[in-house]
């Protein structure tokens, strides 16, 4: 893990507790997940114990305390996509990626997550894979989705 | 950039935004929302400005990208203005001819243009397409003219006038009072008076008070909130900004979802924008008057959507809700007055002040003033964002704007209001839809989903689906909602998996009551509502899966199997190929069968069967056991 980076989040300035979820945020984003010298440094910055930053960070979605796969498929479960046909998109994703809901790949390729709601409802059942967005996706579009990220090399 | 200083500098910096405008002889406007780019409208953008460049057609025609068009069943789409011709379902390979002829030489391209589903009558003149015809687009309409990223753009439309107005005209007491008189009601759910939150937190005495954005919409099936901070991201801000003149805040703060990346970039850069202009800061607009919004990220938690909830969060804390009162207006953010709304109520404002008081309260019911935007999604033609006046039928909705049932299936019932909400059957579809009609019906207005179902969606896995949700989200204070939501849905789970037994309907009567007269906040409050509103209108469907082990809108898949029916399968493999467990045996134009013990129901054959073959069934109760018989591995080895 890289220290300097984690000064450079939790900086002088933050040292109230509303910055706590802007911090997790950062990193979250810099390290892929909250790794536990990160709650030790945030703890002494914020006068926040420990436990209370555990206690907000596994309540919200945004922050993992695994690392995640190089890239990470959201399936959405939202009201429209649920009508649509989602679950059937997530339960044929977790088969060709064998793995379920919430876990990574072996090779560390995928991290399968769902979500709530992304509200692109018009055009759902949708599928995020990092930032790219994927909609109206039918069984038969899945295999192509998994290749394009299989066969990246980057 | 020079910050604005005096009313006057508003007026001419509007006027010369437009005198300045260069002489376009046609503007394109590309929606390029969460949506528009999902369904690649990124692409197009690149293509058109790369055949305008190769042209040398730059400076003769503008390109506009703009937020949601709320049509997001036609994404990516584009006007083409002065004429209004709307594109459908545009692809990079389009653009060369739409350069060539429409631009150019002013020919309609009659395969890009709308057809409607069921008349089948083509349409290329946006404004006559009747999803946008009936519509009433008060706050969405401008997201055709602004490019969110530019403040002149906004400014151009009016904007920042109404805080103008407020700031050197009025006094706090006037803008609530109008507040008031234009009958706005909260949208973010419960649908309380604005203005009277308004003035509750008016008259707290204090030195420190807090305007706040609600913009974590959470509800699964409506996303107006994110389109109109994507598309307009100045309308929310200008409205807060009155808002805090209004109760005398210094500090406000906009808390979006994390889910939704676009608009916090929007509304982030927005907020600069108003800065550098003198709209928010010090000394606005010359006036004596300070307030400055920062943007809180959600991270990713429904309850936080509740106001007490959001609230904590905002602090650095669980989001976990607590009693009220004391309301927010009295005790709220670090227990100063604070007033929440959320951002279509925000949106609301400007205009109301613009336009005054009275013209809002012209349009809607008797009890609920203005225009609503719903999110008309699930199985219908026109899917898309659509704003209607209050008192509007679903009927006129359903089938006048959004183009009736896909695929000609037979309408069942629509679900208003996400999970605390209900569904709505089809005997009430001349239902005409306000707070009170809804709320009348058993179900609430919510922030405005509305997801259509068809014969083919299973009302039992319906209330399930969103039991699962709410049983995920209940952030666990309360006990009724926490052990409750949960053992809702265990019962529900058994009933879809044909283990229901008699007595389950009251179970889940006498347990919908607990829940929601022991839980603090709306989650637990409003959570057995999908359960008590299908149960009332869609009894029979219960009794059905409980009695019969059957689910007639053939869903529930541990009560439904996959059949090839012999006299349509003409033998092509393809399903036999597409099965992930090997389940269907057969060969090349000979009958395939599906093992009942192998097939994990996934359905993968029923999609990849041609539809003019159509040889894939599914059935439930006795022709299934009948079936089952039928084909059982032993026979069908002989």
């Amino acid at each position: 893990m890289n220290n300097e980076k984690l000064e450079k989040i939790i900086d002088s300035s933050r040292t109230d507790q509303k910055e706590l979820i802007h911090i997790l945020h950062d990193v979250q984003s810099e390290y892929g997940y909250i790794p536990p010298e990160a709650v030790t440094a945030i703890s002494r910055r914020l006068k926040v114990s420990e436990s209370e930053i555990f206690g907000v960070l596994t309540f919200y979605n945004a922050f993992s305390l695994t690392p995640k796969g190089e890239h990470v498929m959201t399936v959405c479960m939202g009201t429209a996509c649920h009508v649509r046909g989602g679950p059937q998109i997530v339960e044929d994703i977790e088969r060709k990626l064998d793995v379920k809901v919430g876990e990574t790949t072996a090779d560390n390729k995928f991290t399968l997550e769902t979500v709530n709601c992304i509200g692109c409802c018009a055009i759902g059942p949708v599928v995020v894979v990092d930032e790219k967005y994927y909609s109206n996706i039918t069984l038969n579009k899945i295999d192509p989705i998994i290749n394009e990220y299989k066969e990246d090399k980057s | 950039m020079e910050k604005i200083s005096h009313p006057n500098q508003l007026l001419e910096w509007k006027s010369d935004v437009i005198a300045n405008r260069p002489p376009y002889v046609k503007t394109i406007v590309i929606s390029s929302g969460t949506c528009g780019q999902a369904s690649g409208s990124l692409p197009v953008i690149e293509a058109l400005e790369q055949e305008l460049l190769k042209r040398n057609l730059k400076n003769k025609f503008e390109v506009k990208i703009t937020g949601c068009h709320g049509f997001c069943e036609m994404e990516p789409n584009l006007i083409i203005y002065p004429d209004g011709i709307f594109y459908k379902k545009l692809k990079p390979k389009d653009v060369p001819k739409i350069v060539e002829e429409t631009l150019l030489n002013n020919k309609i391209i009659p395969s890009l243009v709308f057809e409607e589903a069921r008349t089948k009558e083509r349409i290329y003149e946006q404004e006559e397409i009747p999803f946008y015809k009936k519509q009433k687009r008060l706050l969405t309409e401008n997201n055709f003219k602004i490019d969110p990223t530019k403040i002149e753009d906004y400014v151009a439309l009016d904007g920042y006038q109404a805080l103008s107005k407020v700031l050197f005209n009025m006094t706090s007491e006037e803008v609530i009072e109008d507040i008031i008189s234009s009958g706005l009601r909260g949208r973010g759910g419960a649908g309380f008076p604005a203005g009277k939150k308004w003035e509750i937190c008016y008259r707290e005495e204090s030195q420190e008070k807090y305007i706040i954005c609600n913009a974590d919409e959470g509800d699964p099936g409506a996303y107006m909130d994110r389109s109109l901070l994507e598309g307009n991201p100045h309308s929310v801000i200008e409205g807060m900004t009155i808002g805090a003149y209004a109760i005398g805040a210094s500090e406000g703060f906009i808390y979006v979802r994390g889910e939704y990346p676009l608009a916090v970039r929007h509304v982030t850069n927005a907020i600069n924008q108003a800065r550098e202009k003198g709209f928010l800061g010090t000394s606005i607009m010359g006036s004596e008057f300070q307030f400055d919004i920062q943007v809180i990220e959600g991270a990713g938690a429904f309850v936080s959507g509740e106001e007490t909830s959001l609230m904590a969060s905002i602090e650095g804390r669980r989001a976990f809700p607590r009693q009220r009162p004391p309301y927010p207006a009295q005790k709220g953010l670090w227990d100063k007055p604070t007033n929440i709304n959320n951002v279509e109520t925000w949106a609301n404002i400007a205009p109301i002040i613009r336009n005054g008081a009275e013209w809002y309260a012209g349009i809607g019911t008797k009890g609920s003033k203005g225009t609503k935007i719903f999110s008309l999604v699930g199985k219908i033609n026109n899917t898309g964002l659509v704003e209607v006046p209050m008192g509007i039928t679903l009927k006129e909705i359903i089938y006048d704007i959004g183009g009736g049932i896909k695929d000609n299936k037979k309408f069942k019932a629509v679900q208003t209001g996400g999970p605390s909400g209900g569904c709505i059957p089809a005997e009430k579809l001349n239902l005409p839809i306000d707070y009170d009609t809804l709320a009348k019906a058993g179900s609430i207005m919510g922030s405005g989903g509305m997801i259509v179902m068809d014969e083919s969606t299973c009302m039992v896995d319906i209330a399930k689906y969103f039991l699962t949700f709410t049983q995920e989200e209940s952030c666990g204070k309360c006990v009724p909602c926490r052990i409750g939501t949960r053992q809702l849905f265990e019962i529900l789970n058994r009933i879809t998996q044909g283990r229901g037994e008699e007595g389950d309907i009251k179970k889940l009567k006498s347990l919908a009551k607990t829940v929601s007269s022991g839980s603090l906040c709306a989650l637990g409050q409003t959570a057995p509502n999908p359960i008590l509103t299908t149960l009332k209108y869609f009894l029979e469907e219960y009794e059905i899966h409980i009695k019969e082990k059957s689910c007639p809108a053939l869903v529930c898949k541990d009560l439904i199997i996959y059949y090839i029916e012999p006299k349509k399968c003409v033998g092509c493999l393809l399903c036999l190929k597409s099965c992930p467990v090997d389940a269907i045996s057969g060969e090349r134009k000979k009958l395939h069968v599906i093992d009942h013990d192998l097939c994990i129901k996934c359905g993968a054959c029923l999609e990849v069967c041609p539809p003019k073959v159509s040889a894939v069934s599914k059935y439930t109760g006795t022709k299934k056991e009948k079936l089952m018989k039928k084909t059982s591995p032993k026979r069908v080895k002989k």
